[in-house]
């Protein structure tokens, strides 16, 4: 079990590094040039500078050194925790994430459980309810909430749930009320693809021997779905979940453009819109790091949960 | 007998193969007419190759595959279905003659109509500026048609390409292949996305290079998988022991075998782009004003929910709408392939 935790760490640590490579690459490789895009974004022109200015601009970001040069460079400060200053803001990438992130995490703590409760509920009603018109209604619903893009159901609920009700704030960070409608959107489409692979997986599991046999006993359909179906279909939606929850910085992304919240979505396109290649190489290292966080924890829970998974792992 | 006739095409049984190779029976792929003197790779490529094309393209066969048990014919009788590939035929016609749905040009302004809401003369209403909001939607279409299309084809391009390799190779460029797209994948595609229009720029090329990055690791494990187990049947190895070039075997036998699953996700793909092209140009990464695609148009509609909620709404409607389809599409594809 030790060397299964061992390898497992180790392949995380290795799937890090390279993406942190493969983003480097993206960024540096590619034919732009970080000093011409910062000044054009920030409204200068590039043939105003003498070429001693430039150079010297150059070489205090160290722009200047050959390329792999920068990428040692880059890569041993960032295992310091250092990721450099960002180009457009004068402050270092480090503080400008701490001071963003936990408004992105407060964001995804209230909006997975939401996830769970959406995905579960909407599987188990699925399942459950025996009119068949309603039965797939509900079967349906999940495939309209993937496709539905997140900034328009945000901009709905706004719409709704603001300006006609009243009831939450449209915008901004303060309180919990500010919360609510961007968790809501948030959690939608893992919602959805939650209970898309639950109706599937729970619909596979009734079909199952052990189902019949546990009928059988005399056993109500209530309680064979509760002790019987739900842990046995609950496996490849923890799997689901740890994607999911890797994915809580894209997420982000648009939904606090819609909402305009303080987080670290918001610092992701502005670092985009300002070409900020050292705030979006750090933000990149941080969503691939809660990536396989993510799956690592998915992985030990397995091993937890499963007997079988631990069994494999401890002889294999 | 159709029951008879579709397995045989759509599952390419390679018992039915090896059947044929001995000595056809009589039910299986008439009207071929594979003489008992044929060579023995036509005679197997014959049931193989047309039952692959039929599946996806879905026409050109003879009539009788229109027949309740045919794939095709399958999905002619969803409802759904049709309603969806009609939508999405519509969306790709308006998007490429604009002129043959509205009268109204893009950006043709007219200030004493400004912010009237749907009617029949303007059936999305109009924007700030008087434009007609149904008109600028559809010409938005053209661009993200053309980000969408030119992202899908580079993503099947490069991931065909690496799928193929990567399957058929085995070894050591297998390892290293899906060890890169291992990575790729550990990277959220519209982070991925996000960086590469960093490097690149803002605009349409940008977004389809980025959104065809952030696609094709997908795609390569959805193909090297397909041509694993392609590779590992029986008609491929009689293929080979009949002499065929491993080039051979990969066009004529692995390819058109592997593309239903192939072909699914592609589809799949197609919404996907859609909505990563229009989340872009939505945060503000597309075409400069005053063309726009639908995420700039919701991006913009955003500033007057309050007074105006379906300049943000209707076309943000529409982008689901979009989306849905090509995923029903998708859907029904599948289920009719199982």
């Amino acid at each position: 079990m030790a060397r299964y935790l061992a390898g497992r760490f180790a392949q995380a640590l290795l799937v890090l590094w390279a993406a942190y490579t493969v983003v480097f690459v993206i960024l540096h490789v590619l034919p732009s040039d970080p000093i011409t895009l910062q000044l054009s974004a920030g409204g200068a022109d590039i043939s105003q500078l003498t070429p001693a200015a430039l150079h010297d601009l150059k070489a205090r970001y160290g722009l200047n050194d050959p390329v792999g040069v920068q990428y040692v460079h880059a890569l041993w400060h960032a295992l310091h925790g250092d990721f450099g200053m960002s180009l457009t803001q004068n402050v270092s990438v480090g503080s400008l994430i701490a001071d963003k992130l936990p408004s992105t995490l407060e964001l995804t703590a209230v909006s997975l459980p939401l996830m769970l409760v959406g995905g579960f509920g909407l599987a188990h009603l699925a399942v459950f309810v025996r009119w068949r018109p309603a039965r797939t209604l509900l079967a349906r619903l999940p495939a309209v909430g993937v496709s539905l893009p997140q900034f328009f159901v945000g901009l709905l609920l706004i719409q709704l749930f603001s300006f006609s009700l009243s009831w939450f704030p449209a915008t901004g960070s303060s309180g919990w009320r500010s919360l609510v409608l961007p968790a809501v959107t948030m959690s939608l489409i893992g919602a959805s693809m939650l209970a898309q692979l639950l109706t599937r997986s729970f619909d596979d599991t009734w079909r199952e021997a052990y189902i019949v046999t546990a009928q059988a006993k005399g056993l109500s359909r209530g309680t064979v779905q509760r002790r019987h179906v739900l842990r046995n279909a609950c496996l490849p939606a923890l799997t689901l979940l740890g994607i999911l929850l890797g994915y809580t910085v894209t997420n982000s992304v648009v939904v606090e453009a819609v909402f305009s919240r303080n987080g670290i979505g918001q610092l992701t396109q502005q670092a985009v819109l300002g070409q900020d290649v050292p705030v979006v190489q750090a933000i990149v290292l941080i969503a691939a790091a809660g990536f396989v966080l993510a799956n690592l924890l998915v992985d030990l829970l397995y091993s937890l949960l499963d007997p079988r998974v631990a069994h494999a792992a401890g002889t294999g | 007998m159709p029951d008879n006739l579709v397995s045989a095409d759509v599952a390419a049984d390679p018992d039915l193969v090896l059947d044929v190779l001995a000595a056809p029976p009589a039910g299986a792929a008439p009207g071929r007419g594979a003489p008992a003197s044929a060579a023995a790779v036509t005679t197997v490529t014959t049931p193989v190759a047309p039952a692959s094309a039929s599946t996806i393209s879905g026409g050109g066969g003879p009539r009788r595959r229109l027949a309740a048990g045919t794939p095709l014919g399958r999905l002619v009788r969803r409802p759904g279905f049709v309603l969806a590939a009609v939508f999405v035929a519509f969306v790709i016609v308006s998007g490429l003659v604009p002129s043959l749905f509205t009268s109204y040009g893009p950006s043709a302004t007219s200030p004493a109509d400004k912010l009237r809401g749907p009617s029949t003369t303007h059936l999305f209403g109009t924007d700030e500026l008087g434009r007609d909001l149904f008109s600028r939607v559809l010409h938005g279409s053209t661009l993200t048609i053309k980000a969408t299309g030119g992202a899908v084809l580079i993503a099947i391009v490069a991931g065909l390409a690496i799928g193929v390799i990567s399957g058929f190779c085995g070894g050591w460029v297998d390892g290293l292949l899906m060890r890169v797209v291992d990575v790729l994948l550990a990277i959220p595609i519209l982070l991925m996305a996000l960086t590469i229009v960093t490097a690149l720029g803002f605009g349409l090329v940008p977004m389809a290079v980025a959104v065809a990055t952030g696609i094709a690791p997908g795609f390569a494990r959805t193909t090297r998988a397909e041509v694993l187990r392609v590779r590992s049947q029986a008609y491929v190895e009689a293929a080979r022991t009949g002499g065929a070039s491993w080039g051979r075997v990969l066009l004529r036998h692995v390819l058109p075998n592997s593309w239903g699953p192939v072909g699914v996700l592609a589809v799949l793909d197609f919404g996907t782009a859609v909505l990563l092209i229009s989340s872009l140009s939505f945060l503000g990464f597309g075409t400069p004003p005053p063309a726009a695609e639908w995420g700039t148009l919701i991006a913009g509609g955003r500033n007057y929910l309050i007074t105006s909620p379906w300049l943000a709404l209707l076309p943000g409607l529409f982008v689901g709408l979009v989306v849905f389809s090509l995923n029903h599409v998708a859907r029904s594809l599948e289920e009719v392939q199982r």
